[in-house]
C-alpha cells in the first residue's frame, strides 16, 4: 500500500459516503444515516493514513516536507478539512442532512485531484517554498476555505428550502433543518472561516516578507484572497445591518465560495503571478 | 462636529462601510486582470491607443497606487474612525456599567433565573456566595438596601471591545503601510563574488539609494537536488562600514541579513564565464584570482601559472572544472575539482591547496520598511480581536438575597451578550455550585 493508492481509494469512499448521506436524507432513514457517519469516519481515517504516508514517503525520497506544497496535495488537504469540519458540525448540531451537501464537496475536491491533469508526484521544494510560514499559510488558508465550502453547502440548502417550502413549522416532516438553524450554522461557519482566512492572509504576508521583503505586493493571488476576505467581511456586516435577510446571506456564502475557488484555482490557470508555481 | 449632524451620521453608518467594502472588492479585480506596471507601449499594443489613454487617465497601469484607489482605502479608514467614535462610548459605558444599580424588578425579568432557599442569615449567605463567585473567576460586589441585598458579579466585561480591536487593527495596519511607504525603500543590487557595493537600485525608476555601508559578496553557492532542481541558494555577505568589517552572515532564501534596518534578501543570481580560483602556497600564503574560462593567470611573485581548461556543466551551472597548474619546475599538473571544493597539488617544493568554482553574482533584493512592525502588531491585534469578538462574551450574574425567618431566599439571574446557549449551561452549573455548597455549609 502506498499513499497514492490510499488517496485514490478515498475518492471513491467519499463518493459512496455522499450517496449514503443523500439516501439517508431522501428516505429519512436513521440507520442509513448512522452507517453514513461511521463510513465517513472510516474514510477519513484512510485519508489521514494516506496523507501521513505521503509525508513519510517524501522523507524516504530525501526531500522531506509536509504534503501541502502543490495543487494536488492542497486539494487533498482541502477535502480532509471539509470532512473533519463536517463531522464536527454533525456532532455539535446533531443533524446529518448537511452531510448530503458537504460530502459531495469533499468528493469533488478529491475527484479533481485524482483525475485532473495535474502533477500528483512528490516533488522537491524550490528554495522560496522552504519555510514554516508557508506551511502555516497553507494550513490556515485551507481550514478557512473548508469552512467556507461548508457555509456554501448550507447556503444551497437554505436557498432550496426557502424556494420550495415556506418554513412551515412542521420541522419533523421537512427534509431540511429549519431556516433559522441553517442561518445560524452558516453564520458560525463563516465566522470560523473568516478567522482562519485572516490568519492565512497574515501568515502569507509574513512569509512574503521573509522571502522578498514585501509583505504585500498586490499580485493576483494576494488580491483575490483579499477580495474573498472582503466578501466575508461584507457578509458579517450585512448580517449586523438589520433588514438583510437570511436569503441574501445564503447568496453571499455562495459568492464567497466562488471567490475562494477563483483565488485557489482560477488565478493559477487564468491569471499570472508569483503563485503560479502552485499550478504544477 | 455634532453627533446628530447628518454628515456625521453618513460617515458613521455601517451601510457606507458595506458600499466602500464592495467598491474596494470589485475594483481590486481590475488589477488582477489587466497586467500592472507595464510600459505604456504594452497597453497601447494590447488594448488599443484609445483604451490605453483611458487607462492612463485612471491610473489603471498602477491602480493599487492610484489616487482613486487610495482614496477608497482612506475613506474606509475614515468611516471606521467615525463609526468607532460614534459607538465606542456606548460600549465603554456597558463595559463599566454598575450591575448593582439594577432594581430588583429588572432582575426578576431576566431570561436566566433560578431560585432556592439557604439556611443562615443574609450576611452569612452573602459572604459564602461572594467567596464561591470569586473562586469561579467572577469579580463580585454587593449592595445592601433596607429590604434586599444584591450581589453582582461578572466575567469578561472587557470582551465587549473585541470588535473595536479588530477595527483598530485595520487602522494600525494602514498606519504601518503609510510609515513604510514614506520612510522606506525597495530595490535590488547584483554583486559579483569578491566585490562590494553600497548602492541600491530602487524599483519603479526611483533612482539609486546610496547606503552608509557596503556589502561584500564573499561567496555564492547553489545546491541541487539529485534531479537537478535547485535546492538552495546561499550568499556569504560581509557588511563593511568605514572600511571595517562589522558583520558576516550566510543568507539564503527565507533567511535574510538585516543591518541598520536595511534587509538583504537572496533573490536571484547570475552565472559568469569566469572562475574564482583560490591558491594557497606551501608557506601558507593565500590569494584569490578571477580567471576567465581557458585563459592563463599568473601569480608572478610565486612564479605560478594556472587556468581552467575544461568544465562539466549541468544546466547553466558548472559542477566541476579542470585546473591546469604550473610552478615552473615540474611539468604542469591538471586536476578536476568539484565546484567549490579544494584539491591538493604536490610539487617538488611542497603542497599547494587550490580551489576553483564558477563565479556568480548574487542578486539581492534590498528593503527598508520601518512600518513593518506596525503591520505585524496590527495583524496580531486583528487575530486577537477576532477571537475576542466571536468566542468570548460578557457574562453577568446577579443574586438577590431576601431574609425569610432564619433562612435566606436566593434569586439568581444572569445574562450574556453572546453565545446565549453556552451561557445557559454555565449558568446552570454555577447555580448548582452556589446552591449545592450552600446546603452543605
Ligand atoms: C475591512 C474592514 C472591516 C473588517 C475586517 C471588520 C470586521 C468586523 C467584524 C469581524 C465584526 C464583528 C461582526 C459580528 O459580530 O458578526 C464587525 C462588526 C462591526 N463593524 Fe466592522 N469591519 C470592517 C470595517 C468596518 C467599517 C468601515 C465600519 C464602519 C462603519 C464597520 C462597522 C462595524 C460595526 C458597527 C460592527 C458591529 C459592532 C457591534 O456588534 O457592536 N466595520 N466588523
Amino acid at each position: 500500500m502506498d499513499s497514492s493508492q490510499l488517496l485514490g481509494i478515498t475518492t471513491f469512499t467519499y463518493l459512496f459516503a455522499s450517496f449514503l448521506y443523500i439516501g439517508a436524507l431522501l428516505f429519512r432513514s436513521n440507520r442509513v444515516g448512522v452507517f453514513a457517519t461511521w463510513f465517513t469516519v472510516a474514510a477519513l481515517v484512510i485519508q489521514t493514513v494516506g496523507i501521513g504516508l505521503r509525508w513519510l514517503e517524501s522523507y524516504q525520497m530525501g526531500i522531506g516536507h509536509a504534503p501541502l506544497t502543490n495543487m494536488y496535495e492542497s486539494v487533498v488537504f482541502f477535502a480532509w478539512t471539509i470532512v473533519i469540519l463536517y463531522l464536527a458540525i454533525e456532532w455539535k448540531f446533531k443533524t446529518r442532512t448537511i452531510g448530503a451537501f458537504a460530502l459531495p464537496l469533499a468528493f469533488l475536491a478529491m475527484a479533481y485531484g485524482s483525475f485532473a491533469p495535474i502533477n500528483k508526484g512528490i516533488s522537491p521544494l524550490v528554495p522560496a517554498l522552504q519555510s514554516n510560514w508557508l506551511l502555516a499559510h497553507v494550513i490556515t488558508c485551507f481550514v478557512g476555505y473548508a469552512a467556507f465550502a461548508i457555509a456554501a453547502a448550507l447556503g444551497i440548502m437554505y436557498l432550496i428550502k426557502s424556494y420550495f417550502g415556506k418554513d412551515s413549522g412542521n420541522g419533523d416532516r421537512s427534509l431540511l433543518p429549519p431556516l433559522k438553524v441553517l442561518d445560524d450554522i452558516i453564520h458560525k461557519s463563516i465566522i470560523f472561516g473568516f478567522i482562519w482566512l485572516s490568519a492565512g492572509i497574515i501568515t502569507g504576508a509574513i512569509w512574503a516578507n521573509s522571502a522578498w521583503g514585501t509583505y504585500w505586493s498586490w499580485d493576483p493571488k494576494e488580491t483575490w484572497s483579499l477580495i474573498t476576505w472582503f466578501v466575508y467581511a461584507i457578509t458579517l456586516h450585512a448580517r449586523y445591518t438589520r433588514g438583510i435577510s437570511g436569503k441574501t446571506i445564503a447568496w453571499l456564502s455562495l459568492i464567497g465560495l466562488l471567490a475562494v475557488v477563483f483565488t485557489y484555482y482560477g488565478v493559477n490557470f487564468l491569471l499570472s503571478g508569483l503563485h503560479s508555481y502552485g499550478s504544477n | 462636529m455634532q453627533k446628530n449632524n447628518s454628515l456625521w451620521q453618513f460617515f458613521a453608518s455601517v451601510k457606507l462601510a458595506l458600499v466602500i467594502l464592495c467598491l474596494i472588492a470589485i475594483t481590486s479585480i481590475i488589477g488582477t486582470v489587466i497586467p500592472q506596471k507595464e510600459a505604456a507601449e504594452f497597453y497601447a499594443a494590447n488594448y488599443g491607443p484609445r483604451m490605453a489613454q483611458f487607462f492612463s487617465i485612471l491610473d489603471i497601469p498602477d491602480m493599487y497606487n492610484s489616487w482613486w484607489f487610495l482614496a477608497l482605502l482612506f475613506l474606509l479608514g475614515f468611516n471606521l474612525i467615525i463609526c468607532s467614535i460614534d459607538r465606542f462610548p456606548g460600549v465603554w459605558k456597558q463595559v463599566n456599567a454598575d450591575g448593582l444599580a439594577l432594581t430588583p424588578e429588572r432582575l426578576q425579568k431576566m431570561a436566566n433565573r433560578s431560585s432556592w432557599t439557604s439556611p443562615g442569615s443574609v450576611d452569612e449567605v452573602r459572604a459564602a456566595l461572594l467567596e464561591k463567585l470569586q473562586a469561579s473567576g467572577f469579580k463580585a460586589g454587593s449592595r445592601k438596601d433596607d429590604q434586599t441585598t444584591i450581589l453582582f458579579s461578572q466575567k469578561g466585561h472587557w470582551t465587549r471591545t473585541g470588535v473595536y480591536m479588530v477595527h483598530a487593527s485595520i487602522l494600525v495596519i494602514f498606519l504601518g503601510a503609510i510609515i513604510g511607504s514614506l520612510g522606506g525603500f525597495k530595490g535590488s543590487v547584483m554583486i559579483p563574488e569578491t566585490q562590494e557595493s553600497s548602492k541600491v537600485f530602487l524599483y519603479d525608476g526611483k533612482g539609486v539609494e546610496e547606503l552608509d555601508f557596503a556589502v561584500r559578496n564573499n561567496k555564492f553557492r547553489i545546491d541541487f537536488y539529485p534531479n537537478g532542481m535547485p535546492k538552495e541558494y546561499t550568499s556569504s555577505l560581509t557588511v563593511i562600514e568605514q572600511g571595517k568589517e562589522v558583520l558576516t552572515k550566510v543568507i539564503e532564501v527565507n533567511d535574510p541579513l538585516t543591518y541598520r534596518g536595511i534587509t538583504f534578501y537572496q533573490s536571484s543570481y547570475d552565472p559568469y564565464q569566469d572562475f574564482v580560483v583560490v591558491v594557497t602556497t606551501p608557506d601558507g600564503e593565500e590569494q584569490t584570482f578571477i580567471i576567465p574560462f581557458q585563459q592563463q593567470k599568473a601569480w608572478t611573485e610565486k612564479n605560478l601559472k594556472f587556468g581552467v581548461i575544461n568544465a562539466k556543466v549541468l544546466g547553466q551551472s558548472i559542477v566541476s572544472s579542470k585546473l591546469w597548474f604550473s610552478d615552473g619546475n615540474d611539468s604542469p599538473a591538471t586536476v578536476w575539482i568539484d565546484d567549490g571544493a579544494e584539491a591538493t597539488i604536490e610539487r617538488q617544493n611542497g603542497t599547494y591547496q587550490v580551489s576553483a568554482k564558477q563565479m556568480y553574482a548574487t542578486g539581492l533584493q534590498v528593503a527598508k520598511d520601518p512600518g513593518v512592525w506596525w503591520v505585524y502588531i496590527g495583524c496580531g491585534l486583528m487575530l486577537f480581536g477576532l477571537y475576542v469578538a466571536f468566542f468570548m462574551s460578557h457574562r453577568r450574574i446577579w443574586l438577590l438575597l431576601t431574609p425569610n425567618g432564619d433562612q435566606t431566599e436566593v434569586l439568581m439571574t444572569g445574562s450574556a451578550n453572546k453565545n446565549r446557549a453556552g451561557f445557559e449551561r454555565t449558568f446552570e452549573n454555577l447555580g448548582e455550585l452556589l446552591k449545592g455548597n450552600e446546603n452543605q455549609a
